[in-house]
C-alpha cells in the first residue's frame, strides 16, 4: 500500500516534463533517489540545441564574416580588394563545389568517403589537355580565351572520367562492400586508388605545370569598385551555374535522379522497393566523375595543370560536403561557395599557402558545433 | 683488424639478441638462449663483414636502418589503428614533428656564415636521447591537442581531419623560415656519438678507449646507428607488447569491437582514445626523431602524403593490422619492395623507352603505382595481412605458463 | 496450389538461428495473420520470405515458383511487396514520388495506379506534394502501404502496421488493410495487435520461440483460451 508517493521529474527531449510516481518504500536497498531538481543557471541542453540551430550557425558565419570585415578595415585593406577576393572566390568555390556535389552524392548513396574524388579532378583535366593535343586547334571563341576544341575536350573529359570512376567502383569497391567491409577498410581503397590515379598521371604527363593554351592574352574586364573579372573567370561560372542547373532537374524531375535520392534515404528500402540499386550507383558515380571532371578542366583553365590539383582540393571539398550536409548536393554547393569566398578572403590577413588551413579551420567548427552541417538532418 | 672485430661486434649485438630471442620462443631453454644466441649473432656478424663486400654491405645496413624507422612508425600506427580502430591519415605530421622537433633540440644556433643561409627558430644543442624524448613529448602534445576536437568523431571524419592537419603542419614547415628553414632544407642535424667514429675519437674517453677505436672510419657510422635504432625497435615493441596485454589494451581492443558495448559498461571511451593516440604519436615522434639523427639534412619534402603517410598504411596492411611483429615484418618487406623497384625500373629502362622517351625519367613514380596497387591487392584478397591479428590473451595467462 | 507455401524455413541473422523450421500457407485473397511473442521470428520470417534473408534450409514457394533464395527486387516482380515496420518511407521524398518509386520496375504511364493509390487513401491526394520526412506516424504508414501497391502485388507482406500508432488511426490502418484484401490482394501481417489482428483474419499462426505453435482461423485462435491467455493477454475473458 503506497503511503508517501514522490514525484521524480523525468526530463524530455520535448517540452515537457514528464512526473512519474514513485513509493520510495518500494525500493530496493541501499537506493537513494535524488527527488530535488538541482539549480542549474542554464539549462546545458537547451543551450546546446540553440547553439547548433541552423539560423544561430548561420547568423554566427555572417557575424565572423561582419567582423573579419571589419578588422581588415582597420588594417587598411581597402573594400575593393575584399570585393575582387570575394568576387574570385566565389569563382573558386564553384570549381570546388562541383566536386563535393559528387562526392556528397557518392557519400549519400554509397555511404563512404571517397578520398580519390580529388584525383578524378586530375583525371578529367588532364584527359581534357590530351584529347586537345589530337583534336584540331581553331580560334579562340571571342572573348574567351578558349577555342571550340577545348569545349569538345571538356564535354569528353567528363564521360571519360566519370566511365573511370565506375570502373574503380567495378573494380575494387564494389567487391569490398560485398563483403561487407567497413567503411575504413573502403575509404583506404580510395586512398589507395588515389595514389593509384596519380601515379598513373606523372608517368603519363610528368610533373610538371601544364596549361591548355600556352601565350593567349587574357584580358580582364575592370568592373566597377576595382573588381576585375576574366572573361575565362565569367564562363567557369556560369558553366558551373548551369551544370547544377542540369543535376537538379535530373534529381528532380527524373526516375532515376528520384531513385538516387531514395537510395541516398534508405538503401535497403530501396531494394526493397524494387529499385535497381546498381544501376543508381552506376549513375552515381558517373555524375560524380563527371562533374569532378568538369571542376578539373575549368580549375586547368583558370590556373593550370599540375599532378597534385585533385589532391589539393580534396581537403576543401570534404569541408564543403561537411559543411554542406553530407549526402545533400545543394548543401554541399552552398558548403563550396562559402569554402571559395571564405578561402580566397582569408589571404587579406594570411599566406595564401595557408588557404587550406582556412577550410580545414571551418570544417572543425562545423563538426563541432553541428555536425550534420547547415542543411543535413540530425540522424 | 680491430675496426673489422668492433663492426662485427655491432652487428652481431642486434643480430645475437633476435636469434637469442628466436631460440627462448622456439626451443624453451630458457637462459641458454642468450647463451647461445649471442655468440651466435657475433658469429654471424664476423660472417657477414667476411663474405660481403663492404660497399655492399653498407648499403644493405643503411635499408635496414630505413626499416627500422618505418618499423617504429608502423608500431605507432598499430596502436592506433591496430588496437583502437583509429583511422589516422595524418601520419606524415606526426613524423615531420617527431623529426624537426629532434633536429631543433640537438642542433646548435646557426653562427657565421651558416647564419646567413639557415634560419631555425631555436637550436639547444641538447644530447641526442633528450631531442628524441623531446620528439615524442611534442608528438604527443600536438596530438593532444588534434585528439581534442576530432577523436568524438566517426571514423571516416577522423581520417579527414588528420589529413587536413599533417598537410598543415607540412605547409608551416614549408612556408615559415624562421621554425626550421623552410623550404629549404635543415642541415647539419648531429649525430650521437659520431665522434666515436671521428680521428681522433671523443675526447672524453680514456686514451686506451681511444686507442682502440682509432682504426674506425666515419663511414663505419652506420655500424653504430644500426644498433642504435634496433634497441629502439626492439624496447618499443617490448613496451606496447606488455601494454597490450594489460587491462588498458584489453579496453583498447574493446572499443575497437564495439564500441557501443565498450561505453555502456562505463568506460570513458574518448579518454581511452585520446591515451591510445597520444601513444601511437610519440612513438612515431621517436620515429622522426631517429630519421633526423640518421638523414642529417630534413626539409617537407620528405613527409608527403605518399612518403610519409601512405607508405605506412601499406606496410601495416601488408604485415596485419593488430600484430606487432606484423607491423615489423610489413615495414621491412614494403621497403625492400620500394627500394628493389629502383634496380627493376633500372632493368626495364629500355622497354619504357620504347613506349616513349619522356618515361625513363619518370620511373620513379612507378613505384608509387606498385605500392598503390600492392595496398589494392592486400585489400581485396588478404585484408588481414600476413601475419593476422594476434590473439591476445592476458599477462597473467602467460605468466602462468 | 497455395498462392504462398512457405515449407520448413531455417534461418537466421550470422551465425544465430532465429527460425527452426516453420511453416505456412497462404491461399488467394486470404489475410493470414502471424502473431506471438516478442523474439518469435515474426519479423524474420517476413524477411526470409521476402528474400533479405537466405533461408538455410527449407523452401518457399509462391504462385507455385520456387522463389527460395531470390533477391528482393526479382521477389517484387513476380507480384510480392513488403512494409517493413520501421524505416519504411524515403524522408526526404515527397509523398508522390515515393510512390512512383514504388513503380520504379515499370515504364510508362502510372498514373492509373497512383489514382488507385488516392482512392484507398484520400488524405495523401492533398498532401501528393509534401515531403513525408514531416508527416505524422500514421500518414507515414499510409504512405509505405501505398508504396507497396503501386505494383499491384497479388500479395503483400505487412510488419507491424499498427506499431506505434495511436488506437484510432489503428483501426483506421486495419481498415485499410480490410479495403486493400476486398480488391483480391492476399496479405500476411504480423503483429503485436494479436487480438484485432485475428479478429480480421481468415487464417493465424502463432510463432514462439521461432517454431510454430499453434494455427487456425482467426475464429479459432481467437476462442481458444490457451492462445488467450499466452498471447493475448486474456484479452477474451476481459470482453467477457
Amino acid at each position: 500500500m503506497p503511503s508517501k508517493e514522490e514525484k521524480i521529474i523525468i526530463p524530455n527531449s520535448g517540452e515537457e516534463e514528464i512526473p512519474v510516481p514513485l513509493d520510495p518504500h518500494s525500493q530496493p536497498e541501499l537506493t537513494r533517489l535524488d527527488l530535488k531538481r538541482r539549480p542549474c543557471l542554464i539549462d546545458i541542453d537547451k543551450a546546446k540545441r540553440f547553439l547548433s540551430a541552423r539560423t544561430f550557425v548561420i547568423a554566427a558565419l555572417v557575424g565572423l564574416a561582419v567582423l573579419l570585415g571589419l578588422v581588415a578595415q582597420a588594417k587598411g585593406v581597402t573594400a575593393g580588394l575584399i570585393l575582387r577576393l570575394a568576387v574570385y572566390g566565389v569563382m573558386l568555390g564553384s570549381i570546388i563545389a562541383l566536386g563535393a556535389i559528387g562526392l556528397s552524392l557518392v557519400y549519400g548513396v554509397l555511404r563512404f568517403a571517397n578520398f580519390c574524388h580529388g584525383e578524378l579532378l586530375t583525371v578529367g583535366a588532364y584527359i581534357a589537355l590530351g584529347l586537345m593535343g589530337v583534336l584540331p586547334r581553331g580560334e579562340p571563341l571571342r572573348p574567351f580565351s578558349f577555342g571550340w576544341e577545348f569545349l569538345v575536350a571538356m564535354v569528353a573529359a567528363m564521360g571519360i572520367t566519370g566511365a573511370v570512376a565506375y570502373g574503380l567502383h567495378w573494380a575494387l569497391f564494389r567487391h569490398l562492400r560485398r563483403r561487407g567491409s567497413s567503411s575504413a577498410i573502403l575509404a583506404m581503397s580510395t586512398l589507395g586508388a588515389a595514389f593509384f590515379i596519380r601515379s598513373i598521371i606523372y608517368l603519363a604527363w610528368g610533373p610538371d605545370f601544364r596549361f591548355y593554351y600556352w601565350g593567349r592574352p587574357r584580358p580582364a574586364w575592370q568592373l566597377p569598385l576595382g573588381v576585375r573579372f576574366r572573361p575565362d573567370q565569367f564562363f567557369i561560372l556560369c558553366l558551373a551555374i548551369g551544370l547544377v542547373i542540369l543535376l537538379y532537374l535530373l534529381l528532380e524531375r527524373t526516375k532515376m535522379g528520384k531513385a538516387m535520392r531514395a537510395t541516398a534515404d534508405n538503401p535497403e528500402l530501396a531494394r526493397i522497393t524494387g529499385i535497381d540499386t546498381a544501376r543508381v550507383i552506376r549513375w552515381t558515380w558517373m555524375i560524380g566523375g563527371g562533374l569532378a571532371a568538369a571542376g578539373g578542366v575549368l580549375l586547368g583553365l583558370d590556373a593550370q595543370l599540375r599532378p597534385e590539383m585533385g589532391w589539393w582540393t580534396l581537403l576543401p571539398m570534404f569541408a564543403a560536403v561537411i559543411l554542406g550536409g553530407i549526402g545533400n548536393p545543394y548543401g554541399a554547393l552552398a558548403g563550396g561557395l562559402i569554402i571559395g569566398v571564405a578561402q580566397q578572403l582569408s589571404t587579406a590577413f594570411i599566406k595564401t599557402t595557408y588557404k587550406p588551413g582556412v577550410a580545414f579551420l571551418i570544417m572543425i567548427l562545423i563538426l563541432l558545433v553541428r555536425p550534420q552541417g547547415l542543411f543535413g538532418r540530425r540522424s | 683488424m680491430s675496426a673489422f672485430l668492433i663492426k662485427a661486434a655491432l652487428l652481431g649485438i642486434p643480430l645475437g639478441i633476435l636469434i637469442g630471442r628466436l631460440l627462448l620462443a622456439r626451443l624453451h631453454i630458457g637462459l641458454w638462449s642468450w647463451l647461445l644466441g649471442v655468440p651466435l649473432g657475433l658469429g654471424l656478424g664476423l660472417g657477414l663483414l667476411w663474405v660481403i663486400p663492404s660497399g655492399i654491405l653498407a648499403y644493405l645496413i643503411s635499408l635496414v636502418i630505413m626499416a627500422c624507422i618505418f618499423s617504429i612508425i608502423s608500431l605507432g600506427l598499430n596502436v592506433q589503428w591496430g588496437y583502437t580502430g583509429l583511422f589516422n591519415i595524418g601520419i606524415a605530421g606526426f613524423f615531420a614533428i617527431g623529426a624537426f622537433t629532434s633536429a631543433l633540440f640537438t642542433k646548435a644556433m646557426p653562427t657565421g656564415v651558416e647564419a646567413i643561409y639557415t634560419k631555425q627558430a631555436f637550436g639547444l644543442q641538447l644530447p641526442f636521447l633528450v631531442g628524441v624524448l623531446g620528439a615524442a613529448i611534442v608528438s604527443g602534445i600536438i596530438a593532444f591537442l588534434i585528439g581534442f576536437p576530432t577523436l568524438r568523431l566517426r571514423e571516416d571524419y577522423l581520417a579527414i581531419a588528420t589529413i587536413g592537419i599533417a598537410e598543415i603542419i607540412r605547409l608551416i614547415f614549408q612556408s615559415e623560415r624562421w621554425l626550421a628553414n623552410g623550404p629549404q632544407p635543415l642541415r647539419g642535424i648531429p649525430r650521437p656519438l659520431y665522434c666515436l667514429f671521428q680521428d681522433p675519437p671523443c675526447e672524453w674517453l680514456p686514451k686506451v678507449v681511444q686507442g682502440w677505436l682509432e682504426p674506425l672510419e666515419p663511414t663505419d657510422y652506420n655500424f653504430f646507428y644500426l644498433l642504435i635504432v634496433v634497441l629502439f625497435v626492439g624496447l618499443i615493441y617490448l613496451a606496447i607488447e606488455r601494454a597490450i596485454r594489460s587491462p588498458w589494451g584489453r579496453v583498447l581492443r574493446a572499443i575497437r569491437e564495439e564500441e557501443t558495448s565498450t561505453a555502456m559498461s562505463g568506460k570513458n571511451i574518448f579518454a581511452f582514445k585520446m591515451q591510445s593516440f597520444v601513444v601511437g604519436a610519440m612513438i612515431m615522434g621517436i620515429g622522426g626523431a631517429l630519421y633526423a639523427h640518421y638523414m642529417v639534412s630534413i626539409d617537407y619534402a620528405h613527409f608527403t602524403p605518399l612518403y610519409g603517410t601512405f607508405i605506412i598504411w601499406v606496410m601495416l596492411m601488408l604485415g596485419g593490422s593488430g600484430n606487432n611483429r606484423g607491423a615489423i615484418l610489413g615495414a621491412f618487406l614494403i621497403w625492400g619492395v620500394w627500394v628493389g623497384t629502383t634496380f627493376l625500373t633500372d632493368l626495364i629502362n629500355p622497354l619504357l623507352e620504347a613506349i616513349s622517351p619522356a618515361l625513363p625519367a619518370r620511373s620513379p613514380y612507378l613505384r608509387y603505382l606498385l605500392i598503390a596497387i600492392l595496398l589494392e591487392a592486400i585489400l581485396l584478397w588478404r585484408p588481414q595481412g600476413i601475419l593476422g591479428e594476434e590473439k591476445r590473451v592476458s599477462v597473467l595467462f602467460e605468466e602462468k605458463r | 496450389m497455395s498462392l504462398l507455401e512457405v515449407r520448413e524455413v531455417t534461418s537466421g541473422y550470422g551465425e544465430m538461428e532465429v527460425l527452426h523450421g516453420v511453416s505456412i500457407a497462404v491461399e488467394k485473397g486470404q489475410i493470414v495473420s502471424i502473431i506471438g511473442p516478442n523474439g518469435a521470428g515474426k519479423s524474420t520470417l517476413m524477411k526470409t520470405i521476402f528474400g533479405l534473408l537466405r533461408p538455410w534450409r527449407g523452401e518457399i514457394y509462391f504462385k507455385g515458383e520456387d522463389i527460395t533464395g531470390l533477391a528482393p527486387d526479382q521477389i517484387v516482380r513476380n507480384g510480392m511487396c513488403y512494409v517493413p515496420q520501421l524505416d519504411n518511407v524515403f524522408p526526404s521524398l515527397t509523398v508522390q514520388e515515393n510512390l512512383e518509386m514504388g513503380a520504379f520496375i515499370l515504364d510508362g504511364d502510372i498514373t492509373p495506379r497512383l489514382e488507385r493509390v488516392w482512392e484507398l487513401f484520400p488524405l495523401l491526394r492533398a498532401r501528393r506534394r509534401q515531403r513525408v520526412g514531416k508527416m505524422s506516424g500514421g500518414e507515414r504508414q499510409m504512405v509505405a502501404m501505398g508504396r507497396a501497391l503501386m505494383l499491384d502485388p497479388k500479395l503483400l507482406l505487412l510488419d507491424e502496421p499498427s506499431a506505434g500508432l495511436a488506437p484510432k488511426l489503428v483501426d483506421e490502418i486495419f481498415a485499410r488493410v480490410i479495403e486493400i484484401n476486398r480488391t483480391g490482394v492476399a496479405i500476411v501481417m504480423v503483429e503485436q495487435n494479436a487480438k484485432k489482428c485475428l479478429e480480421l483474419a481468415d487464417r493465424g499462426y502463432v510463432l514462439a520461440d521461432g517454431r510454430n505453435r499453434f494455427e487456425g482461423t482467426g475464429k479459432e485462435l481467437l476462442d481458444n483460451p490457451d492462445i488467450g491467455r499466452l498471447y493475448l493477454g486474456g484479452l477474451k475473458a476481459d470482453a467477457q
